[in-house]
């Protein structure tokens, strides 16, 4: 196991889309055991992709486990996954490991269904809304060589998502 | 490298001032850092941060084009550079009708909080009978946003609504 070294943008690799993954064997898992450190090496990363390490294969790994009261399915190791329903919009603000030192408003689907495989090639289904499914989104789009600057819409001004926080009534 | 200046300058705002300010200075030999334009009050106003190869200050440039534009010019060296983004944790709207003294009021609460801002802009809309006042800041917090929100409470009086909002950037 090791950890890989991770493409910056504008590494023209990022831009590549990346081929289904056909067998499910020792290769590939050791694969995910490389790109799990790596993961682990990212500052605060909530997901990373198979070509962000300039591996073309439709691989990625989501974990939002790790933030608070976010709705999620726990460390997630999808292969070849496709969303195949998308409903709601929803602002918020990104960045990647590919692209240090900015970040930016993207808007994305607020619920998804998602298909994929796990490791072992067992069908994989899930519906996921906010957070997560804003990091399956966003690792999605590295699979076919789209990155968030594609969908930056500004940098300030937005109306974010009126998640607003009230005071407490006085006790 | 050459030490950054901090280029400010206002004007009246008129069509391709940007791009004749940014040619000329590109023209001279100026490189170009992170950049603020922004029309206030019908005003044309950039920041930009510049650095030349020897040192200089951008007023050998812009004098090429200052009386022309009507620009005032101001150029200052400053200490830091580019990739020295900190990343906002908070976001705080303040909404209503104009009052004066309210942003001092606002920041002086996010200060004393430890709050650190880092992107502050305000607006005022409306018609000239009945403004609505419009402020966005994006600060770093490091107190909890609950805490942040009690002490700005007592502020949300008089026409104006403040929210708070939590901003937590995805990385992936
Ligand atoms: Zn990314």
């Amino acid at each position: 196991m090791a950890s890989l070294e991770i493409l910056s943008y504008p590494d023209e690799r990022l831009r590549q889309k990346s081929l289904e993954v056909e067998h499910f064997d020792q290769t590939l898992w050791d694969f995910i055991a490389d790109l799990e450190d790596t993961l682990g090496v990212g500052p605060g990363a909530v997901g990373i992709a198979a070509p962000q390490v300039g591996h073309f294969q439709r691989i990625c790994i989501v974990d939002v486990s790790g933030r608070k009261k976010t709705k999620n399915h726990g460390h997630l190791v999808l292969i070849n996954p496709e969303i195949t329903e998308w409903d709601g919009f929803k602002l918020g603000r990104e960045g990647c490991l590919s692209v240090p030192d900015y970040t930016g408003n993207v808007v994305r689907a607020e619920k998804i269904t998602l298909e994929a495989f796990d490791p072992e090639g067992n069908e994989l289904n899930f519906e996921m809304s906010g957070y997560e499914a804003r990091a399956v989104q966003h690792e999605l789009d590295h699979l076919d060589g789209l990155l968030f600057l594609d969908r930056v819409v500004s940098r300030r001004n937005d109306i974010f998502d009126r998640k607003v926080y009230k005071p407490k009534p006085k006790k | 490298m050459a030490n950054w200046y901090m280029l400010t300058l206002v004007g009246q705002d008129q069509q391709g001032i940007v791009a004749q300010i940014t040619q000329t200075l590109f023209e001279n030999g100026y490189d170009l850092g992170e950049a603020s334009m922004m029309r206030l009050g019908g005003n044309f106003t950039v920041m930009l941060m510049i650095s030349h190869p020897e040192n200089k200050n951008g007023d050998d440039a812009i004098a090429i084009i200052k009386d022309k534009m009507g620009l005032c010019v101001h150029s200052v060296e400053v200490s830091g550079g580019l990739h020295q983004h900190v990343e906002p944790n908070v976001r705080v709207t303040v909404l209503g009708t104009d009052r004066a003294g309210i942003v001092a009021e606002v920041t002086g609460v996010l200060a004393e909080q430890g709050v650190n801002i880092v992107d502050l802009e305000s607006d005022v809309g409306g018609t000239a009978q009945a403004p609505i006042y419009i402020m966005h800041i994006e600060g770093v917090a490091t107190n909890s946003t609950d805490d942040l929100v009690d002490k700005l409470a007592p502020l949300n009086r008089d026409g104006i609504e403040i929210q708070v909002m939590d901003i937590e950037t995805l990385v992936g």
